[in-house]
């Protein structure tokens, strides 16, 4: 399975990464600007270590990017905004995709509905 | 599988899907006039849509909200920009906070679609065009939990199938 230019792997890591409710919590916040990984450990009730386990899978997925500042650690989505534009509109093809088929079986369970009204 | 073409124009933030229906061009339009069919395709699976406010006339308004598996609400709008039955219908889709007001400054989608006779059914064209390369990318994050859980649903699909 080829999702847009990920491969096997690349899908494998991706999703591991979006199944944990804290890593899309992580990625929400660092989508909004660059943050420190101590400043992320503080939002969470998890040991510094935990969190930066969590960024590393994050990283690994391509979904954060990660740099040195001085002793801080910072990080931040991943910065190729020609690469997240391309991932953006696949994801959103996958999505668009779902409605398309999704559409087809509303119009093969109800061929001629007569029972919700339209306007 | 009825999607037929897909473009996605990386310069222009465009993405136009093409699919085919074997429909009467108003029984597709229905899927988007109808709020209770509207429903029924337009969340995914995991995070089904709720239709309130349905006018589907140039400037009128659509509410809905999409709930989780964990019960969580997250609330879009439509504003209606254009409506020609059954062939035409622009609109903006933008979210709304936990009231159902717009919120300012979040990204918006101008979504364009064209309904046509084709072979005996029809023909329909959707182009989502976003307002700049971040709120892109933003509606994206937004919305990934639940395009995560619909890639889900399809992987499951697949290992039945």
């Amino acid at each position: 399975m080829v999702v847009g230019e990920l491969t096997d792997e690349g899908v494998d890591h991706l999703f591991h990464a979006l199944a944990d409710g804290t890593r899309r919590d992580i990625l929400r916040r660092c989508g909004r600007g660059e943050l420190s990984v101590s400043r992320l450990a503080e939002a969470y009730p998890m040991s510094f270590a935990a969190v930066q386990k969590h960024v590393a899978v994050l990283e690994r997925a391509g979904l954060v990017t990660k740099r040195r500042s001085g002793r801080e650690r910072l990080v931040r989505a991943d910065p190729d905004a020609v690469g997240r534009a391309r991932r953006a509109l696949d994801q959103l093809e996958t999505a668009w995709r779902g409605r398309v088929d999704r559409m087809s079986q509303v119009l093969a369970q109800d061929p001629d509905p007569t029972g919700g009204q339209g306007r | 599988m009825t999607v037929t073409r897909v473009d996605k124009d990386f310069e222009r933030l465009t993405l136009t899907v093409v699919a085919e229906f074997d429909a009467p061009v108003e029984r597709v339009w229905q899927l988007w006039a109808d709020p209770r069919q509207l429903e029924r395709w337009w969340g995914p699976p995991s995070h089904p849509a709720t239709v309130e406010e349905h006018d589907l006339t140039p400037g009128g308004a659509v509410s809905y909200f999409l709930t989780g598996p964990d019960g969580q609400k997250s609330r879009g709008w439509w504003r209606v920009t254009a409506a020609d039955p059954p062939t035409s219908l622009e609109l903006v889709d933008g979210f709304a906070d936990q009231d159902g007001t717009p919120i300012a400054g979040e990204p918006t989608t101008t979504i364009q679609v064209r309904l046509g006779e084709h072979g005996g059914g029809t023909r329909m064209e959707v182009r989502a065009v976003f307002d700049s390369r971040e709120h892109m990318e933003r509606v994206v994050r937004m919305g990934a939990p639940e395009m995560f859980a619909q890639a889900i649903g399809q992987i499951d699909a697949l290992l039945a199938g």
